[in-house]
């Protein structure tokens, strides 16, 4: 029971870094239209700037441990930085081709993911070596039922689920959201009630940048480990959680996240030898059973 | 636009004059190759662009043509090459049989390898049955990763230590031989009946199914037959590198297919081969840049996606690609809705 | 849009034209020949690390030569022609022709990993090019044939090593924990059990390196309770997997792979690295003259960093390749391959080498390194099993 019980906990750890990614993944698609591949990307610059950020904060730590204050300022600074580049990147790279088909723009972000990898990479200063990642957080542990559980793990799991609660209320409730869920029902007539398309979209690309920076956070708080190729593998999986939870949904992608995040880690635990291909199975076959993912509504289409 | 000189050709000539032109092609490649001025680095270039453009023509039919979303295509191509190096390298221990047979045992270990190929192509088109867009890219890319991970655990194969000493077989003759003929098959069914139901299933799956298509049977043999190409390719890549292991199929490559697809302008033969060849080509052109060379790879082709945003070919074909109904070709991608998004 | 077409057919002509005149007749000699040895390494991808420290090996041989090569008493200008190979074995097949066909390379240094070399290695062979894999560890890849070359031990031996030492340790119960994706991983995991006399309690699994979560399977190896864990695994993922293994209550001894002398999996592993032992070629505390110059030659090139075994094991392939061309009876490829054949107590960062002519496979000792907890590695013992 206690194990059973610890390794729920640990896939809740790695379901909450699928749903946080996945949050933003499927918040840009809902409102944009688009898949974009550079979204794991996006996470590694986060978790790649934070450590450099704490690099430059080095001289307020004491062993290595950050007070609260410089940790806040990191994050913030990190995100904002993060959700920057993602405006950056929707601006010079994806807007000439919003109104292109989508497999174009798809292509366009695997070369833009391609870039984010391969840039830093080039640099002399940045390069291919793994890093360890700062001490953010100084994680206590706490025992329930027999299953260890840390501060880090309960505050990812909680950030998830608030920033999905939060997210489906700013869409649903806001005069962004309200605006955002125009842009995504008909560009053009959003465009002529006087909405500022460039100005939604920015703002949806910020906000996925900088949920991806927070996720790249809290995954390399418990993987502690950067390197500028973290982010690829995260954002197909990310992708999958949320195509899985019924793509555009919010809360679809977190428990698409979740779901997927304990079934990797529950077929890793009864056999190690098939849990990575058990896991896509699973997959393959929720789907199978849900064609529209687990929250989506299958979409009557006219003709 | 019009075919004006297609139209002028003699009849002759326009039946057969590209393969002539083929024949002209191959026969000047070998005659440069003798007097060593196409060296074996750029030979064997043009070995993988050959192996490429038999893939993105093959996703092409799936992508491009019958309007589905396949990720994963380099799963197909896993099997094929296995399927084809068990043939030549297990089945017929490749440096025990006399010469006259090898030709025959790598033509049926080709084979076999696309027969295991087009069954799992026709088990993956199943779902596409009942998945649509992005539910359906899920699939297929989780089962490229299915197959990678049972190939890996597979240890008479090699499992993760790949399978050596494939006997290297596919020169450039076979690799011309299989594109030619792949690039006529593809020409010749997307003009055919079942091609035309092929792209009203992309243009509208409930149109085509109300015109009385038989949209199932369709879409399961668009998946099988390009599953074929694909483990007749792969079976082939085993067959130029002599060494293959699972994790070469993996989401990296499938990838790249998609990208040599959509640079080169999706719904377009030609499209395929310029994307495939030339993409193959330009990372070995941009060696010099040594550690930024990919960096200028991605840039390269984010420009290309931005400035021909409809590929490189953008829908046209070259005239011997296309038969008479040049306008099935006119707007392969534009102006048609998916998954109920507001796009133009 | 005919206009168009007719363009990009006419840029595709010029393309295929300026590529044909390129590969052409290049540049007759000169005077005195260049002699070039090429490298090729993983510089992006997911290998990129590896090929950064192999090619500042290499830069270490580059600064020792000054550019220049004495055979005989005539004097060639030398040059290193660095390639990446993505770590993919398509690119590095093309780099080893291009290196053999246009660069024209005396021999070839480098790629670092199995399965890249096993899809180089024939085309070395065939063209009758020397090559040296600075990392393939897999036996087969000198079975190819004779013009192939390791500046490494075998999976086998180094998996018999690491038996030997934790027999040696009294250790009575293992567990492993490997990578099911990686040759390196399994043949060392192979060569373990084969070998280990005491009883092997659990293997556990994992594939790729893009997973990074091993909590589930070193906590199901941690209620096993063994004596020592065996992490035969990629320098990227190991820094985790230390960590997490401490995390999960495995405080027995842990063994690695030689792919663990790299300084960033002591950085990343933290204060967990303490005690974590690894089977070794080189020390580089090694008050062996040929070592101490190795490390303050490539410290003073690299300030940040430690030379990890990439570096070094480049560092020697190239050095020996240097060493085969200074002593051939003729200056060709095939009195280079003759000559490394018969390297016969070579001075080399690791001990004096001698290269086994019939499996091409250099005759090392294996040497065993651990971890102290700053991170710094210490030698252990000399195990020749």
């Amino acid at each position: 029971m206690a194990t059973i019980l610890q390794y729920l906990v640990y896939g809740l750890q790695l379901g909450s870094v699928y749903a946080l990614l996945a949050l933003g993944y499927t918040m840009v698609y809902g409102i944009v239209g688009m898949i974009n591949t550079a979204h794991g990307d996006f996470l590694m610059i986060g978790a790649l700037g934070t450590y450099f950020i704490a690099k430059l904060f080095d001289s307020m730590s004491i062993d290595g441990t950050y007070p609260m204050l410089a940790v806040g300022c990191i994050i913030l600074i990190a995100t904002v930085m993060t959700g920057g580049i993602a405006v950056g990147v929707e601006a010079i790279a994806y807007r000439p081709l919003r109104n292109k088909p989508r497999m174009i723009a798809l292509i366009t972000a695997v070369g833009v993911s391609m870039f984010l990898t391969n840039f830093p990479r080039a640099l002399p200063f940045i390069g291919p070596n793994p890093r360890p990642f700062p001490t953010l957080f100084t994680p206590k542990t706490f025992n329930v039922l027999g299953a260890s559980i840390t501060s880090t793990q309960i505050i990812m799991i909680v950030l998830a689920a608030v920033t999905m609660l939060a997210l489906d209320r700013l869409v649903a409730k806001t005069k962004i959201g309200a605006q955002m869920r125009a842009v995504s029902m008909d560009k053009d007539a959003a465009s002529l009630m006087g909405i500022n398309i460039d100005k939604v979209i920015s703002i949806t690309f910020f906000i996925g940048g900088a949920l991806a920076a927070v996720s790249g956070i809290c995954y390399a708080s418990v993987y502690p480990q950067v390197e500028v190729y973290m982010g690829s593998w995260l954002g197909n999986m990310s992708f999958v959680s949320a195509v899985l939870g019924g793509i555009g949904d919010i809360r679809g992608a977190m428990l698409g996240g979740f779901i997927l995040g304990i079934a990797q880690i529950f077929a890793t635990a009864i056999n190690s030898t098939f849990g990575y291909a058990v896991g896509f199975i699973i997959l393959i076959v929720i789907l199978l059973v849900k064609p529209a993912g687990i929250m989506g509504k299958v979409t009557i289409e006219k003709v | 636009m019009k075919t004006t000189n297609a139209k002028t050709m003699h009849p002759l000539l326009r039946k057969f004059g590209p393969l002539l032109g083929c024949i002209v092609f191959y026969v000047v490649i070998m005659l440069l190759r003798k007097a060593d001025i196409i060296n074996g680095y750029y030979m064997q270039v043009m070995l993988f662009a050959g192996v490429n453009v038999l893939m993105t023509a093959s996703l092409n039919l799936v992508n491009g043509f019958t309007g589905q979303f396949c990720i994963g295509h380099a799963g197909f191509m896993s099997l094929g090459a296995y399927g084809a190096a068990v043939i030549t390298t297990m089945v017929f221990k490749s440096n025990s049989i006399p010469e006259a047979a090898q030709i025959p045992v790598f033509l049926l270990g080709l084979l076999c390898g696309g027969i295991v190929a087009a069954i799992v192509g026709a088990l993956i088109g199943i779902p596409s049955l009942k998945l649509k867009g992005d539910y359906l890219a899920i699939v297929t890319l989780a089962f490229g990763e299915i197959v990678r991970a049972l190939l890996r655990l597979i240890q008479p194969i090699g499992g993760a230590r790949g399978m050596i000493g494939i006997p290297n077989y596919a020169n450039f003759f076979w690799i011309m031989l299989f594109v030619v003929l792949t690039l006529w098959l593809l020409r010749n069914l997307i003009y055919s009946s079942y091609g035309r139901a092929f792209i009203a299933i992309r243009d509208n799956e409930i149109a085509a199914d109300a015109m009385g298509i038989n949209t199932t049977k369709y879409k399961i043999m668009s998946f099988c037959i390009a599953a074929f190409i694909a483990g007749v390719a792969g079976g082939l890549y085993a067959h130029v590198l002599s060494f293959i292991q699972p994790d070469s199929f993996g989401f990296v490559k499938s990838a790249d297919y998609l990208v040599y697809l959509y640079a080169g302008g999706s719904g377009s033969l030609t499209g395929s081969v310029v994307g495939a060849v030339l993409l193959t080509i330009l990372p070995e052109v941009l060696r010099f840049l040594a550690t930024w060379r990919l960096v200028l790879y991605a840039i390269i082709l984010i420009a290309v996606m931005l400035y021909r945003s409809e590929g490189l070919i953008g829908g046209k074909e070259v005239p011997f690609l296309r038969i008479k109904r040049s306008s099935l070709y006119e707007q392969p991608l534009f102006g048609r809705k998916k998954n109920g998004l507001s796009e133009e | 849009m005919k206009k168009i077409l007719r363009i990009l057919c006419l840029a595709l002509c010029v393309i295929m034209a300026v590529s044909v005149c390129a590969c052409g007749p290049s540049e007759k000699k000169g005077s005195v020949e260049t002699i070039k040895i090429g490298l090729a390494f993983p510089m992006s991808g997911m290998a990129a690390m590896a090929g950064k420290y192999s090619t500042h090996g290499a830069d270490v041989l580059k600064e020792e030569l000054g550019g220049k090569i004495t055979v005989g008493d005539k004097e060639y200008p030398i040059e290193f022609v660095v390639m990446d190979t993505e770590g993919s074995e398509e690119k590095t097949a093309n780099v080893y022709q291009k290196l053999i066909e246009e660069e024209k390379v005396i021999a070839i240094a480098g790629p670092d990993s199995s399965k890249c070399m096993l899809a180089a290695a024939p085309i070395a062979q065939n063209a009758k090019c020397p090559a040296i894999t600075s990392f393939g560890t897999n036996t087969a890849v000198t079975e190819v044939g004779d013009y192939i070359f390791r500046a490494c031990f075998i999976d086998p031996f180094q998996g018999a090593v690491a038996a030997a030492y934790c027999d040696g340790q009294g250790h009575k119960t293992a567990c492993i924990m490997f990578n099911n994706a990686d040759a390196y991983s399994v043949g060392l995991k192979d060569a373990f059990v084969e070998n280990y006399n005491g009883e092997v309690l659990a293997i556990e699994e994992y594939s790729g390196s893009d997973v990074k979560d091993y909590n589930v399977q070193l906590t199901k190896l941690a209620a096993q309770n063994p004596d020592v864990l065996l992490l035969p695994n990629l320098n990227v993922e190991l820094g985790l997997q230390i960590q997490q293994a401490r995390t999960a209550g495995l405080n027995c001894q842990i063994v690695c792979g030689d792919s663990a002398d790299t300084p960033d999996v002591a950085k990343v592993a933290g204060p967990a690295i303490e005690g974590v032992a690894y089977v070794s070629a080189f020390s580089a505390e090694s008050t062996d003259e040929a070592a101490k110059k190795f490390v303050d030659a490539y410290v003073e090139l690299h300030p940040d960093e430690l030379p990890n075994s990439n570096a070094e094991l480049t560092y020697e392939a190239v050095k020996m390749i240097v060493w085969a061309i200074q002593n051939a009876k003729t200056l060709d490829r095939a009195g280079v391959r003759d000559a490394l054949a018969a390297i016969d107590g070579l001075d080399l960062p690791s001990g004096k080498m001698t290269m086994d002519p019939e499996t091409r496979n250099p005759i090392k000792g294996g040497i065993i390194m651990q971890y102290d907890a700053d991170g710094i590695t210490r030698y252990v013992s000399t195990v020749n099993p």
